[in-house]
């Protein structure tokens, strides 16, 4: 048997240090894990590969490359999130890494930090796939930098509203109704198909939800057109989801 | 090193309520420095609920405590204690040694992980994913994932829950390592022999109050033996 010493040494590493670990352990972990990759490339990249090969019957590939990425976005802040966060809660894994000197904060600094790893290497490749497919944005000098804004918010709002959703069911109840939101809201939250396709009535509801304004958008941007009202949409989720996940979130099952 | 006060842990008249249930009703208990106390009790008597008050997870309605001199929760008292909880804590994708990689990144000083592995036995399955392990394999791993930080005090919610007699026996002859090194241990655990071996102190919960404490031989000066003491002084969980 190995000695060891014991002895009580306690400290903290710097919280830089910290964070940076902690969102590198947390992308490492979901890229290995299939059905988040699934979610995260495999769906995306089917839709931009399915609708280039169709040609136009399926729709404008200049509007639907935009589109996917915005459904990236969606599945990487919403889903994966919900889904990963709500095992974490049923293992014990929060409640271990609270009492840490991670803490709550740093914890949440860590998972956001992972979100937007996977989210910037998810974004580089489907719009890389999407420009050997033809794509060509038109992003101008304001349009550019809305989009920017428009993809951190909604991702910021996403992560909210799927860390409140894990903390509040059982982590198999999270699981199912995750992907149950996550495939109503792709295809009638106005992600892929532009909000003037959808029935007049319902246009002004859908106008609302995040998923709509992400989508709207990001569309917009890529054709020069800079939005306003998507990112007052997103300042209303993203106040009210971050409202919710703060007073709401809970470590423990 | 910050000074360690004499009791490392103390709890007075702690209440903690979900809903109108109180999981914790006016609780007082202190935890020497350097010594291991242990709480007993049945399912549901409050033992979780007193180690996520004193990691600073649920806020007490009522009463105060210290944790090493500080408020639980806080980011000096969190650099300075270790955690096992009752529950497998640990992602079911990750390795092991991952796991211990990655939580002595945390901390300034932590201890060698490699070491630590081979001290505790886990290197035949430190490369495996925890959804892999033997319920007693991932015990030993929470409990490794407890000590690398080189705390001055762990918390081990029945930490030899599941481990078969051979792994129970190196997990004592470790606990009294920790505490020969100055370590303070507060466990919980259902195991009589368990407390009765090791324990400087005992604390028998009984619906959130504490219904007796002291030492084995304080315990059992009237000749009963501790379990006798035990089934004295708790009620069985409701509907058994």
């Amino acid at each position: 048997m190995t000695a060891l010493d014991f002895s009580p040494a306690p400290g903290a590493a710097p919280p830089v240090r910290r964070v940076l670990r902690h969102g590198r352990l947390e992308a490492r972990l979901l890229v290995r894990n299939g059905e988040q990759l699934l979610l995260a490339l495999v769906i995306p990249l089917v839709i931009l590969v399915t609708v280039r090969v169709a040609g136009g019957r399926l729709g404008d590939f200049a509007e639907l490359a935009p589109s996917v990425l915005a459904v990236a976005v969606w599945s990487s802040g919403f889903t994966s999130v919900a889904i990963s966060t709500g095992f974490e809660r049923r293992y014990g894994v929060l409640e271990r890494l609270v009492a840490t000197p991670l803490g709550p904060s740093g914890l949440i600094a860590g998972k956001s930090l992972a979100v937007l790893m996977i989210l910037a290497g998810q974004l580089v490749i489907l719009a890389g796939v999407a420009a050997v497919l033809g794509w060509r944005p038109a992003f101008t000098a304001a349009s550019g930098p809305t989009a920017v804004l428009l993809v951190i918010m909604a991702t910021a709002t996403f992560v909210c509203l799927g860390l409140l959703l894990a903390s509040r069911l059982r982590a198999e109840a999270t699981l199912g109704l995750a992907n149950l939101i996550y495939l109503l809201l792709l295809a009638g939250g106005a992600l892929i198909v532009p909000l003037d396709r959808y029935p007049a009535a319902v246009q002004p509801v859908l106008e609302v939800l995040p998923t709509a304004a992400l989508g709207e958008g990001l569309r917009a941007a890529a054709g020069g057109i800079t939005l306003g009202w998507p990112l007052l949409v997103l300042v209303f989720w993203l106040a009210a989801a971050g409202l919710a996940a703060w007073k709401g979130f809970r470590w423990t099952s | 090193m910050p000074n360690r006060p004499v009791d490392a842990l103390v709890v007075d008249g702690l209440t903690v309520r979900f809903g109108s249930h109180a999981a914790l009703a006016d609780l007082t208990l202190s935890a020497r420095s350097a010594a291991l106390t242990a709480v007993l009790g049945p399912n549901g008597a409050g033992k979780t609920t007193l180690i996520r008050s004193c990691t600073g997870l649920l806020k007490p309605a009522e009463g105060h405590m210290t944790v090493l001199g500080g408020a639980p929760g806080t980011a000096g008292v969190r650099s300075r204690i270790g955690l096992m909880p009752q529950n497998t804590a640990a992602w079911s994708g990750i390795r092991a040694r991952e796991l211990l990689d990655y939580l002595a990144g945390l901390y300034s000083q932590p201890l060698n992980v490699e070491r630590l592995i081979t001290r505790l036995g886990i290197s035949g399955y430190a490369t495996t994913t925890y959804r892999r392990l033997s319920g007693g394999q991932q015990q030993v791993v929470n409990l490794a994932a407890a000590l690398v930080g080189r705390p001055d005090l762990v918390f081990l919610d029945e930490p030899t829950a599941g481990l078969d007699p051979h792994a129970r026996r190196a997990t004592w002859q470790l606990l009294r390592e920790l505490r020969a090194a100055g370590v303070t241990i507060v466990l919980t655990t259902h195991a009589m022999d368990e407390a009765e071996a090791l324990a400087d102190e005992i604390y028998i919960l009984d619906r959130g109050r504490i219904a007796v404490s002291g030492t084995v031989r304080d315990l059992t000066r009237g000749g009963q033996n501790l379990e006798s003491v035990y089934l004295a002084n708790t009620h069985a969980q409701a509907g058994t």
